[in-house]
């Protein structure tokens, strides 16, 4: 990247980050601050010209990947797509941690497998069933499944909602807002077969019931998706199924 | 939190809302200028009817703060399990006990 | 120090919900103990009642008063999110909870205390 130039009364940002070396602290530097920086842009500056052994991720640098987030200022966010100035907030220095929630590898790089397992835990992919269909599906893209389906179907799996989510933090086997919103556009999903088995999974005892409507997954998704809605919605499903079972 | 505990804890919710809004209401209006043993028999003695609504509301309130308290001793303790499950459950069986008891007692006061 | 992740309505809804269920949950068998006392006769009532007129209890009565309500309009709105087709304005929706218990807590005080 081609760094902007620096804008003419040369201000300097401190950015304190999170090095886990050892026990884990925090590092200061020192980036001139550039018209139209973002986050992603410090920590690319930093590793670049002042310490190449800092980890961290990014992929994409436009808002489509999800691999650059962390932690900015107490917020998990998106490093390509947080202003300098929108990170700061009213505080006078950037302070860049790794996700919550995650095993830090190094750095501002955290382990994402966890996370993927869960998804994979709350059957969160799609079951084409036995046999192959005959013919396309049809569904009406305004049915209230397919709406359903649409509303959370956007997820890139960035672990922004999972970072946020207190009870991923409290209750380590907890599935996690973006499995189980996955697993709810999944269940709205008139071509899948796989519902016996995905309801079970939402419905144990590390599913969707733990959810406390805290919903900073909701307020912190960089995609304005709502993971407190989709599980209310599992909810809701396993409520039926459940009274189904037992008349 | 199980399918079965998330619908408890919602149910009794649901019937908590009616009887703590009346519980509330008596009392914010029943109660003025103080309260007195004699007042509180005059409305309840022999009132087989609130005698079942209370009774209903002890039961209620039996299902509904155990598993409450389920949730925050798992998330803010250590403790889980087995033995978590059965204090809780006794915790139940306590509140139960002692509710139906209180109701009892202004019923024949 | 809170972090920015917990300072956002819809945290202080759960904690507040959370915080005054467990104190209820404390308070409950007290309080059938306390109405037990009327099987020992109306002057055994009496007499613990007359130690609820102290200003002090009352600070507590008026305290579990405001919890009760707090907890069940949080309650109501948590049931609202899971049950019904519901979006909530986060912030609106948890200050009307606030505000309605508090108003119960101002009415007790006027009419019970």
């Amino acid at each position: 990247m081609v760094a902007a130039m620096p804008i003419a009364h040369a201000q300097y940002l401190q950015v304190e980050v999170w090095r886990s070396a050892a026990a884990g602290h925090f590092q200061t530097f020192r980036v001139p601050r550039r018209e139209n920086q973002t986050v992603l842009d410090v920590v690319t500056e930093i590793q670049r010209e002042q310490d190449p052994t800092l980890a961290y991720r990014f992929a994409c640098r436009v808002g489509m990947c999800g691999s650059c987030a962390m932690v900015v200022n107490g917020r998990p966010r998106w490093t390509c797509r947080t202003r300098v100035d929108v990170g700061l907030g009213t505080a006078a220095m950037l302070r860049l941690e790794p996700l919550r929630n995650f095993t830090v590898v190094k750095d501002l790089a955290v382990e994402m497998s966890a996370f993927f397992d869960k998804w994979r835990d709350a059957k969160g992919h799609f079951e084409p069933g036995p046999s192959p269909p005959r013919d396309f599906a049809v569904v009406p893209p305004a049915s209230p499944q397919r709406q359903a389906a649409d509303a959370g179907i956007e997820c890139i799996g960035c672990g922004v909602c999972y970072a946020a989510c207190d009870v991923v933090a409290w209750e380590p086997a907890y599935l996690g807002p973006a499995a189980l919103n996955r697993a709810w556009t999944l269940v709205n999903d008139v071509r899948d077969a796989g519902s016996a088995a995905r309801m079970e999974a939402v419905a144990a005892g590390a599913g969707c019931h733990l959810c406390h409507t805290h919903m900073s997954c909701t307020q912190f998704c960089p995609k304005g998706l709502a993971p407190t809605y989709a599980i209310a919605g599992l909810k809701r499903a396993t409520v039926a199924r459940a009274l189904r079972r037992r008349p | 939190m199980t399918a079965v505990l998330f619908i408890a804890q919602r149910a009794s919710a649901a019937v908590l809302a009616i009887a703590v809004t009346a519980h509330l209401a008596t009392i914010i209006v029943a109660v003025r200028s103080g309260l007195s043993a004699a007042e509180v028999a005059a409305r309840t003695h022999g009132n087989t009817a609130l005698l079942i609504l209370y009774s209903v509301f002890v039961l209620a309130v039996a299902v509904h703060a155990p598993i409450g308290l389920r949730n925050v001793l798992r998330e803010w303790t250590a403790w889980r399990g087995r033995s978590l499950d059965v204090a809780l459950g006794l915790f139940g069986v306590l509140l139960m006990v002692l509710g139906l008891r209180a109701a009892l007692a202004v019923f024949l006061a | 120090m809170i972090r920015a992740s917990h300072r956002q309505p819809g945290f202080a809804a759960a904690m507040v919900h959370r915080i005054s269920g467990v104190a209820l949950a404390i308070f409950l068998p007290l309080h059938f103990l306390a109405l037990g006392l009327a099987l020992r006769g109306a002057e055994a009532f009496d007499t613990f009642l007359a130690v609820t007129r102290h200003p002090a209890v009352k600070l507590a009565e008026l305290g579990l008063v405001v919890a009760l309500a707090v907890h069940m309009t949080l309650g109501l709105r948590v049931l609202a999110i899971e049950f019904l087709p519901w979006r909530d304005r986060t912030a609106v929706t948890v200050s009307v909870c606030l505000g309605m218990a508090f108003v119960v807590g101002l009415l007790f005080l006027l009419n019970a205390a």
